[in-house]
């Protein structure tokens, strides 16, 4: 059995553990802070932390101020409101002068604990990957999440750090080396490569599996760093299988995937396939449903790398 | 006991920022001219009387912090930093240049500049945030944002109203440039603010009214916010929109438009007539 570990829970302990390490760390709430765990950091260090009611955009602004006097300031909010909401706070105040905030985006993705389309981050990648200076990393498990906190404490510039809800896969063991911008090879394979951001790594290894079983051999690359993208490791994975599938949850447009049509595109065309939502809203409903539908599965990462695989034989026939 | 000199000097002060203010508006043929005008006391009071800071040291951290939220202001901001030293005069001339310091709006890489802003709404927010910073780090300062009275329809303006009452910051002063006309026009007509004191006491600030073109007024409003503990203060400086050039005064027109060669020599002279007058 896998282990599981929710990336809000390792989050909230990594925001005390840094703020012990780390006495400019305070951090700005919207009133979200007992969902994201980011509580635990207010009750350790309660004058570092301040509430300010649900008001993402002065959350924000308030967040440069304190970044402006020498603190990093971590926000928080859902990924939606805290990105979304306060784009232009965070273009004008935060991007545009290059200031050390760290922008928590709590329950991104589909999973938002049946909220629905409200209250779900489909965009944000999107959003926070086209502003100049920004820095988006999605970790894909709990202790990514850790490792991310750490990291992106340490930066210097604004960063998006996106999180989701709900416990998922540990894939990662504490011994491996994060660093922001370096992709994370998971699994060497030769037939199909699948790069993946956030929680997306730890149902492509379960595709991986699926396809092990059927003689397809998976290069699974992961990419916590959507901006700024790790392009060497990108076109070295595409050029070991020559196909690639990206896997998000995100829309297909803007994000990962959009991310790595870029850089294919210009430096090593490769026959692609997105998974991700497919420029639709979400609905509010149980995880498992959501995943299904909107086809975000293991099965659907499986399905886009056999297809390519099958298209190739296809192709190859005389 | 009043200082005489020195209020002759924020006045004369006041009057070569506008002139300055004129001259780099004409020579880029773009930027706002009435907002600028109406704020030259308000600069000048900040910049000459009531701010700690050190041109020759700008980033000292122990200086009190200034915002101009309402930044398309940004040429009488770079007047009154030209002035006091931050960087010398003739630098006004690259004003919206490719490669300048001097943005259209202001940006933090400039010398004095605190904060970028240019998008309205937003600096009382990151004036709190930098209040709260100074009382963290056990740092004796302010902060000033300047707001205009238009910039007052924006709904972050309140957020950030009401979060600085919640924390008491009495270390963040606001003034609102209250100049009555925004782009379009009258701001009671375009989306009514009045009143605006109320408003403000309704969200638990300090408030002091003053003639925005009374530098003196300015400064002393300055000092008694000082001693409004545990509540952030507001000057809500009544203030004439292009003020100091008759034909600028009073209208939106010469909110954003350019100043040809003819209308600067005559606002110039204007304002050197008003000089000698004084």
């Amino acid at each position: 059995m896998t282990e599981m570990i929710a990336m809000r829970d390792a989050y909230g302990q990594a925001l005390v553990d840094l703020g012990e390490q780390n006495e400019r760390v305070v951090a700005v709430d919207a009133d979200l802070a007992s969902s994201s765990k980011m509580n635990m950091f207010a009750e350790a260090f309660p004058e570092r932390f301040f509430q300010m009611g649900i008001a993402e955009q002065n959350m924000t602004g308030v967040a440069a101020g304190l970044a402006a006097m020498g603190f990093v300031a971590f926000t928080n909010s859902f990924a939606c409101f805290a990105t979304l909401r306060t784009t232009d706070q965070i273009r004008v105040s935060i991007a545009q002068p290059s200031l050390p905030v760290v922008i928590g985006g709590a329950y991104s993705g589909l999973l938002g604990g049946k909220t629905g389309k409200t209250h779900q981050a489909i965009e944000d990648i999107a959003v926070m990957r086209a502003l100049p200076h920004m820095t988006v990393v999605a970790p894909g498990d709990g202790v990514e999440v850790r490792k991310a906190v750490f990291a992106v404490a340490d930066y210097g510039g604004p960063v998006y750090l996106r999180m989701t809800r709900d416990p998922s896969p540990v894939v990662f063991d504490e011994s491996y080396d994060f660093k922001i911008g370096r992709a994370v090879l998971v699994r060497e394979g030769s037939d199909v490569t699948v790069i993946t951001t956030g929680l997306m790594v730890g149902r492509a290894v379960e595709a991986a599996g699926l396809l092990a079983a059927e003689g397809i051999s998976v290069h699974l690359l992961h990419v916590h760093t959507v901006k700024p993208l790790d392009e060497p490791a990108v076109v070295a994975a595409a050029e070991k299988t020559g196909l690639v599938v990206t896997a998000e949850e995100h829309n297909i447009i803007g994000g990962l995937g959009g991310a790595v049509a870029e850089v294919l595109g210009e430096q090593r065309p490769t026959p692609m396939r997105r998974v991700g939502v497919a420029d639709v809203y979400g609905e509010s409903a149980p995880n498992d449903d959501l995943l299904q539908k909107y086809g975000l599965t293991a099965g659907h990462i499986a399905e886009a790398a056999r297809s390519l695989v099958e298209r190739r034989a296809a192709h190859a026939q005389p | 006991m009043v200082d005489l000199d020195r209020n002759e000097r924020l006045a004369e002060v006041s009057n070569e920022l506008r002139g300055m203010v004129v001259e780099t508006l004409c020579r880029a043929q773009a930027g706002h001219p009435g907002g600028s005008l109406s704020a030259a006391e308000i600069l000048a009071a900040l910049f000459f009387s009531v701010m700690r800071i050190d041109p020759q040291d700008p980033d000292w951290e122990g200086r009190d912090r200034f915002i101009l939220s309402k930044g398309h202001a940004a040429p009488v901001y770079y007047a009154a930093l030209a002035r006091r030293g931050y960087f010398p005069a003739e630098m006004l001339q690259t004003y919206d240049e490719l490669d300048s310091l001097l943005q259209a709006h202001p940006d933090m890489h400039c010398p004095g500049v605190d904060m970028s802003s240019g998008s309205l709404g937003q600096g009382l927010s990151v004036g709190l945030g930098m209040a709260l910073g100074m009382r963290l780090k056990a740092i004796d300062a302010r902060v000033f944002v300047v707001l205009g009275d238009g910039e007052l329809q924006e709904g972050q303006v309140w957020e950030a109203a009401m979060a600085a009452a919640k924390f008491g910051t009495d270390n963040l002063v606001a003034i609102v440039d209250d100049n009555r006309i925004q782009l379009m026009g009258d701001t009671q007509a375009i989306m009514p603010i009045d009143p605006i004191a109320e408003k403000w006491r309704a969200f638990n600030w300090n408030v002091f009214e003053v003639d925005g073109h009374d530098a003196p007024a300015i400064v002393a409003a300055c000092a008694a916010a000082e001693r409004a503990e545990g509540r952030p203060t507001v000057i809500l400086a009544h203030t004439i929109k292009g003020k100091g050039v008759s034909f600028m005064e009073d209208t939106h027109e010469w909110h954003c438009a350019p100043v040809t060669e003819d209308l600067k020599e005559k606002a110039l002279t204007e304002l050197s007539v008003r000089e000698v007058r004084r």
